[in-house]
């Protein structure tokens, strides 16, 4: 059996009720796997752009593309070769950490403190997703209270 | 035109030159109902079961090539209907199915009878549509028609809350169907089609493979074209039955779990597959890393997804089989020499002639098998033969003498007990004019028996013939088989009066033990043109032979089992 690789695909679709159910539920019911997801319209158009990463062998990646195409609101699918892709993460820190320090740290991976309160440190960096979890990695020593990732999103170079 | 969404269903039917729709209705789609009361361009069939009204239009649509109609209401009414959409998706039949939902302002509050129609139907469907507006209905309604009769057919569900069908708009159905993310190809790459032209012309023991895509496609003609001026020996899958004449000598058999000794080794033997329009399901493959293993392969198919899936192709040709096949047979008068098969003709024949599709005859009790000859014999083409599931459709599939496309009506990839009487009974409104035989088991008639009043009612003489053996077979032979004999929740002993059971409905039933009685009786029910079981007493314990056991090698056949 060929190796299960990570992949990104791009799938721009028509911005209507239940399209990202079929998307969805096409990968859950033929057992696909969605490592992550993201959804937002395209500015103005009446169509919306999915970036899922999945994982899969080449003959899997391309049952995954057909099946996509079948759907009737699907326009197009995008297997991504050469890609430039980034993830934002947010996370949270008790304010009792030191702030220079994170804020030099996510400077780093393309970030800054995005909001600091009486009880927390809020940081943001968006980066690439591997970058992402180098950075979730070095923070630790820091207590992060909460961790949210946006999911990856890509263009095709 | 300003209606209300109740006549635009109406109107959208008769623009779709619908004549006849299967139903039942309730609560939420009355509104539409209503209106089916007031009209008279097309005739609405009262099924006694939601799931039979949809097996009903499958079994119209199947015959007719005309895409079938089913109308239901919200809640149970859809949810009953749910095995009819899965069965039809799964054999991709032509279908538009409307649902009743209950108003939109209950929508999300669990109201009386509601159910999320749409996300159940999603993964059993082609495409859905849940109607918000009544002025989107000309459109959808349309789109659906399209959708399910085009590139790999499948049924459609649309979901029309109540209060939409009340609502007041324009209605204009002239406008064509733009579908900027739906352009099936249809066409076939030419130069593909060379290529694999050329494989075949170079190939020593090519091997046709037909499946269902070339009756769905009403490629037929041109299929028996091609075969027969290449001469390369052809087998058919189960959904492909009819597609060659039963006495084509081209025509090997039936292959997969329950094929022919001759078809399996052929497919075994093959140097080049020539798929058309067939899915290389794990029933006809087996063990996939041994099927047609030395043999380079063509897939031609109307679905991108089907090539690949399974097999790799070395030739994919993705298009309309017709279109396809007409390009073939005029590449083929040039190329194609005949004369270069005849070795492995030979050796096909060879293989029928050490194990040919058969049977004991046994001198006390009728075989099963004989009884589908038999019908064969007296009806033969006159026929339209539906069949249910489990030992008898496979026994229908390898000895009924099938002369053409659209005769043979059974569900496939699904399974579906209970399909073959509401199914016949939909084939008998698209054909009148030939006899409806449903060959059946004494399990599977039970799951739809109450289509005996709706065949009654509407004077749709079916011929149910149940091959009875007081067992649910299939099972009971996988249990001698493969579970030691442990026949778990199989024996069906105690029965219903079948002829009874006929006779309460208003039909008439016949039991037979013997051959000159089922001759009479087959005579008898055709004559009197009326709704019919017959009751055959078969052996009970006759198995389904040859079989590649679940996931075996499809050279690797069991060809008798000896009862111990």
């Amino acid at each position: 059996m060929e190796e299960a690789a990570r992949r990104v695909i791009s799938v721009i679709v028509i911005n209507e009720a239940s399209v990202l159910s079929r998307i969805t539920d096409l990968f859950s019911g033929r057992g696909y796997n969605i490592t992550s997801l993201t959804v937002a319209p395209i500015p103005e158009s009446r169509y919306s752009r999915l970036t899922i990463v999945t994982s899969g062998s080449v003959r899997v990646m391309e049952q995954i593309t057909k099946q996509l195409h079948k759907l009737i609101p699907v326009l197009k699918v995008i297997e991504h070769a050469d890609l430039v892709e980034k993830e934002m993460a947010l996370v949270k820190f008790p304010i009792t950490e030191n702030l220079s320090d994170i804020s030099a740290l996510c400077s780093a991976y393309n970030g800054n403190i995005v909001n600091v309160s009486e009880e927390v440190i809020i940081a943001m960096v968006a980066d690439e997703p591997k970058r992402v979890d180098y950075f979730l990695a070095a923070v630790k020593r820091f207590h992060p209270k909460e961790i949210v990732r946006s999911g990856a999103v890509a263009l095709e170079r | 035109m300003q209606i209300s969404g109740a006549q635009m269903v109406i109107e959208a039917l008769i623009a779709e030159n619908v004549d006849t729709i299967f139903g039942y209705p309730g609560g939420a789609i009355m509104n539409v109902y209503d209106e089916i009361y007031k009209q008279n361009s097309f005739k609405h069939i009262l099924a006694r079961h939601e799931q039979a009204a949809v097996h009903a239009a499958e079994g119209y649509a199947k015959a007719s090539g005309k895409v079938g109609v089913a109308m239901i209401t919200s809640g149970p009414g859809f949810t009953n209907a749910v095995t009819g959409l899965a069965d039809a998706y799964m054999d991709s039949v032509p279908m538009v199915v409307i649902s009743g939902q209950v108003p939109m302002s209950l929508i999300g509050t669990d109201a009386f009878q509601e159910i999320d129609a749409v996300g159940i139907s999603r993964s059993c469907t082609k495409h859905n549509y849940l109607v918000t507006d009544a002025a989107d209905l000309a459109r959808i309604l349309k789109e659906a028609f399209y959708i399910a009769r085009t590139g790999r057919p499948g049924p459609v569900h649309v979901d029309i809350p109540k209060d939409v069908t009340a609502q007041i708009a324009t209605f204009d159905y002239s406008k064509p169907v733009e579908l900027e993310t739906y352009k099936p190809n249809v066409n076939g790459n030419l130069r593909q089609i060379k290529k694999a032209m050329e494989a075949i012309a170079e190939a020593k023991r090519p091997l046709f493979y037909l499946g269902g895509g070339i009756i769905n496609a009403n490629a037929g003609e041109e299929i028996r074209k091609l075969v027969q001026m290449t001469g390369i020996p052809a087998v058919e899958t189960l959904m492909a039955r009819g597609t060659l004449r039963f006495d084509d000598p081209l025509l090997i058999s039936m292959l997969g779990m329950h094929g022919s000794y001759a078809a399996n080794m052929a497919m075994s033997e093959t140097d080049l597959v020539i798929g058309l329009g067939a899915r290389f399901d794990d029933r006809v493959t087996g063990k996939l890393s041994e099927f047609a293993k030395n043999a380079k392969v063509i897939h031609v198919d109307i679905d991108p997804a089907s090539i690949s899936k399974l097999v790799n192709a070395d030739f994919p040709i993705v298009g309309d089989l017709k279109n396809v096949a007409t390009s073939m047979i005029e590449i083929a008068k040039t190329t194609v020499d005949k004369e270069r098969y005849t070795p492995w003709l030979e050796t096909v024949a060879n293989f029928n002639r050490l194990h040919p599709l058969s049977y004991k005859e046994d001198t006390v009790e009728l075989k099963p098998q004989w009884v589908i000859q038999r019908v064969g014999e007296l009806l033969g083409d006159d026929a339209n033969i539906s069949t249910d599931v489990g030992q008898h459709q496979m026994w229908t599939a390898q000895f009924y003498p099938f002369s053409r496309p659209r005769q043979w009506i059974t569900s496939g990839g699904l399974g579906t007990m209970g399909f073959g009487f509401p199914a016949a009974m939909g084939v008998k409104v698209a054909d009148p004019s030939r006899v409806s035989i449903n060959f059946t088991g004494d399990g599977s008639i039970l799951m739809n028996v109450q289509e005996l009043m709706t065949t009654v009612e509407y004077k749709l003489p079916v011929i149910n013939i149940i091959l009875n053996n007081n067992y649910l077979g299939m099972v009971r032979q996988w249990q001698t088989l493969f579970y030691n004999k442990r026949h778990s929740s199989t024996d069906l002993s105690v029965q219903p009066d079948f002829v009874k059971l006929a006779e309460a409905f208003g039909g008439i039933g016949y039991r037979v033990s013997t051959k000159e009685e089922f001759d009479a009786a087959l005579k008898d029910a055709v004559e009197k043109n009326v709704v019919a079981f017959i009751d055959v007493k078969v052996h009970r314990l006759e198995n389904v032979m040859p079989m590649v056991p679940s996931g075996g090698s499809l050279f690797n056949m069991m060809l008798e089992y000896k009862e111990k």
